[in-house]
């Protein structure tokens, strides 16, 4: 059985020194192994930004693709090989601005896929604009005077929008966030894992001590029921997003893959492309 | 007896104007006649005037008629806008209940059945068209078995009482009608038809099947006219494979689901028109820049923007062929007939494959949505070839990696599929090395574009023109593209009967342009006139870009949103100056 050793490669990052994004690139190779997968059987997909990169530094099959993508391309990977594990990585500009349509769907659609955002609350790569992420008032470089529209809550749209699995954390606590990926990936459907990821270059507002700060974690209330999609967006909007734990997973709901009529229990992509006469002969009948 | 006959119906859109065309033309198709129909409608679902027309003929024809023999009308309106199309002494069949009157100058004879009152009588008023095409059918004297044959199909799955009260509706038409003509119209009667089967669908459909017969398994899709027959189709039939259809939320995310599939190992398409290809142009640069197969169907309408969104326009191909920032490999083809639709899918989908590119099939409205009779498909010549795709990797040292991008002779690297050993490898739209990696080195920069710039170098596709040439210098070659094809031979003939010498070529591979093999036929020729419907002459401009012959080419366009008639071709070309 593979180790999490086995999930690295040999690419140093690009990241800053300090980057948030370091530890979520390690929770993702824990947890990978954790749940006792090989490298082959892994296939990481992610968006453009400085998170986007993360899946060159894993040693498993990776996919950078373009900006705002990194879901319905990972999605097109699922349904051609459902025996992959595939998780889904970006940043909150990537996920919740210019793919805002695609996370919304795929929350929906309920592939058995893991999206984990890298959510530094601006935009990175760009050098520090705006993100929808940011707190109104934040100033950046493209919003001098402060931000002047509302922050987005992601957690709250997943919930409306029908989400199976919602949980957040932050990269410094590298325990929760290994547990909690290893729980989105064994979800049976759609997990959303939002995790705070300080930007040290950028983002002198939402820092580690900020967050260590402002974070509430749901440990700290036993009687948290994550089944109970009422009470989960209630926390939500009490804690003002400042969240963190398995915040709503509905165990029910079949994963899309299992709904589709018809749809091949192997991987698709291992079956036999030819047709046979028969098969063809009935479908030409239709058209005499 | 007469070789061919044009039959057109009219009335409100969602008045049964389809159905009936629907089983009126089974109904011929089963006695093996050539059919060619032309649907005419709006955006709108329901009410405002539709028609279908069709072309019925004892000979192979593929283009719709400049006039029209028998009229159908289920208003007056169908007969003031389309009787003007009836040629000298042909008919109309309209319902009594509105008095049909023939507009003034029109040397038409009427029949006006009591259609409405007559279904009605049978119960339901919906029957109507069953009555009018009962009349239209009898008056051509065909047999009413093969008919009546038609409509049990169609309503079949509704229960034994309704078919035969839709036959008893054909009938009473039928009898009505004959009474008045005394007998079906000596001057109507077809030919027999050669008594081959033929298959009887529109270019969607075929796109389909070819898809299934490819081995395509996923499709995602946004919806959009004229392309969403296609996912119609085939989310009817791939279940039945293992594979499904998903509606997507937009045309980028249904384009880049293809990507990541196809990157899995399925072969996946996608389908839209115009508006749908304006959204998908960063992926497809994704697609050309990561090697990964992707074929794409652009079933082109009336642009720009939302244009004309139910006519016919050929007005893509710049964008097809140029569309995506940067340099990318690309294939764009264009099926010319029913079979190409069905035989080029297979052929997309294996060049995707073995050149790592993407294919985009390239159509127009009247290819496909127009309902034409094709020769029975080759089940023997469907081919897969999947290139240079291996099932598992070489023993790698740790770190190291797959090279997916090898550096080879022919450009195409070995391929490998997620979840394969000894196969990791880094795949990204940054420029990268031959394992995928991320590199801004010069020197690779330059191995890379140039191995994925020169893969297509020699691509040249099955027909990539389709060429008759009878004549070693004719006087005219005509080049188009599309549907345009059958209209244009059309217009040969008449141009032969008045001794203008005239060779065709339709090009097939739009991209990479076929330069070479079109060169000989340009200079044999004394004029060219490439007819194409758009308003910028795009395809003349390929010809001219890669091949030259600026002088001796003259453009016939035509962008008002309908195809062209064989007479506006015939005319244009005595007239080239
Ligand atoms: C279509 C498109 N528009 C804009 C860009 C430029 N761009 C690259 S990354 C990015 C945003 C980065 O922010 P985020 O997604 O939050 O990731 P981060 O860098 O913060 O990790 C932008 C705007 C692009 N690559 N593609
Ligand atoms: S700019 Fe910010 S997000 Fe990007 S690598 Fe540096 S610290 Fe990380």
């Amino acid at each position: 059985m593979a180790t999490f050793k086995e999930f690295r490669n040999n690419v140093k990052p690009n990241w800053c020194p300090g980057c948030g994004d370091f530890s979520i690139q390690a929770a993702i190779q824990r947890a990978a192994a954790n749940v006792g997968l090989e490298p082959e059987e892994l296939a990481v997909i992610s968006g453009i930004g400085c998170s986007g990169r993360i899946s060159g530094y894993i040693n498993a099959y990776g996919l950078h693709g373009i900006h705002g993508r990194a879901l319905p391309i990972a999605q097109g990977v699922k349904l051609a090989n459902r025996e992959l594990t595939v998780i889904a990585s970006g940043g909150d500009g990537d996920g919740f601005a210019i793919g805002m349509g695609h996370t919304v769907h795929a929350i929906r659609r309920n592939l058995n896929i893991t999206y984990i955002v890298m959510d530094n609350q601006i935009y990175g790569l760009t050098k520090g604009q705006t993100s929808p992420r940011s707190a109104e008032g934040f100033k950046t470089k493209s919003t001098p005077e402060g931000s002047i529209e509302s922050t987005l809550s992601p957690l709250e749209i997943a919930l409306s929008a029908g989400a199976t699995f919602v949980a957040q954390s932050f990269s410094s606590d590298l325990k929760q966030l290994t547990a909690l990926i290893e729980a989105g990936i064994k979800h049976e459907g759609f997990s959303l894992i939002n995790v705070f990821s300080p930007c040290v270059t950028f983002n002198k507002i939402n820092t580690y001590d900020w967050f260590k700060e402002n974070i509430v974690n749901l440990e700290q209330f036993p009687d948290y029921d994550p089944t109970n999609r009422v009470t989960a967006m209630n926390k939500i909007m009490e804690t003002n997003g400042m969240l963190t734990g398995l915040i709503y997973q509905n165990t029910v709901r079949k994963s899309y893959e299992d709904m589709i009529t018809g749809f091949r229990q192997e991987a698709l992509a291992k079956q036999d492309l030819s047709l046979s006469e028969e098969h063809f002969a009935k479908l030409v009948a239709e058209f005499k | 007896m007469i070789s061919q006959l044009s039959w057109k119906i009219g009335g409100q859109q969602g008045e049964g104007v389809e159905s009936t065309d629907r089983i009126f033309s089974t109904a011929l198709n089963r006695l093996g006649y050539y059919l060619y129909g032309y649907r005419h409608f709006s955006s709108r679902i329901k009410g405002g005037h539709t028609n279908n027309k069709i072309r019925i003929s004892t000979y192979p024809i593929r283009a719709i008629s400049d006039d029209l023999d028998i009229l159908v009308a289920f208003d007056q309106e169908s007969i003031d806008l389309n009787a003007k199309e009836l040629r000298t002494g042909g008919v109309i069949v309209a319902d009594a209940k509105f008095n049909p009157v023939v507009p003034e100058g029109i040397d038409a004879r009427l029949f006006a059945v009591p259609i409405t009152k007559m279904a009605e009588e049978l119960g339901t008023s919906l029957m109507k068209n069953m009555v009018a095409s009962g009349a239209s059918w009898a008056l051509l004297g065909l047999p009413l078995e093969v008919f009546n044959k038609a409509v049990e199909e169609e309503f079949g799955r509704k229960g034994a009482a309704i078919v035969e009260k839709n036959i008893e509706a054909v009938k009473l038409g039928a009898e009505f009608v004959l009474e008045q003509a005394g007998g079906p119209l000596d001057e109507f009667k077809l030919g027999d038809a050669d008594g081959q089967q033929k298959l009887f669908m529109i270019g969607n459909e075929a796109i389909g099947l070819g898809c299934i017969a490819a081995g395509c398994r996923l499709m995602s899709a946004y919806p959009i006219t004229p392309a969403s027959e296609i996912m119609e189709y085939l989310i009817k039939k791939l279940p039945a494979l293992g594979g499904t259809v998903v509606q997507t939320e937009d045309e980028i995310a249904a384009v880049t689901m293809a990507i990541g599939a196809n990157y899995a190992g399925v072969r996946t398409m996608t389908a839209s028109a115009g508006p749908g290809l304006s959204l998908m142009m960063e992926a497809i640069g994704l697609a050309g820049m990561t090697e990964t197969p992707l074929v794409i169907v652009d079933t082109q309408r009336g642009g720009p923007s939302t244009g004309l969104p139910t006519k016919q326009e050929q007005s893509d191909l710049n964008a097809m062929v140029y569309g995506t920032h940067g340099e990318i490999p690309k294939i764009v083809i264009a099926p010319a007939s029913i079979e190409d639709c069905f035989y080029d899918m297979i052929e997309a989908f294996n060049l995707a494959e073995q050149y790592q590119v993407p294919v985009i099939v390239m159509t127009d409205l009247q290819l496909s949505l127009g309902k034409q009779s094709c020769e029975p498909f080759d089940f023997n010549s469907i081919q897969i070839n999947r290139g240079k795709l291996v099932e598992e990797g070489p023993e790698l040292e740790q770190h190291q990696l797959f090279k997916r991008y090898e550096l080879t002779e022919d450009g195409v690297s070995p391929r490998i599929l997620p979840g394969a050993k000894n196969g990791i490898h880094h795949v990204t739209g940054v420029e990268h090395d031959e394992t995928g990696r991320p590199s801004e080195s010069a020197t690779n920069r330059l191995k890379m574009m140039d191995k994925r710039l020169h893969k297509l170098d020699d691509l040249f596709i099955r027909e990539g023109l389709r060429v008759d040439a009878p004549n070693e210098t004719p006087d005219l070659l005509i080049i188009g593209m599309g549907s345009t094809g059958g209209t244009i031979d059309q217009a040969r003939e008449w141009l032969t009967n008045d001794g203008i010498t005239t060779n065709h070529i339709t090009i097939r591979q739009i991209h990479p342009f076929p330069t070479e093999q079109l060169l000989p036929h340009l200079q044999q020729a004394k004029k060219v006139v490439v007819i194409e419907n758009n308003a910028t002459a795009q395809l003349a401009g390929q010809i001219k870009m890669n091949a030259g012959f600026a002088e001796k080419i003259r453009n016939l366009l035509k962008y008002d949103g309908n195809p062209f008639l064989p007479s506006e071709v015939y005319k244009a070309c005595k007239e080239l100056d």
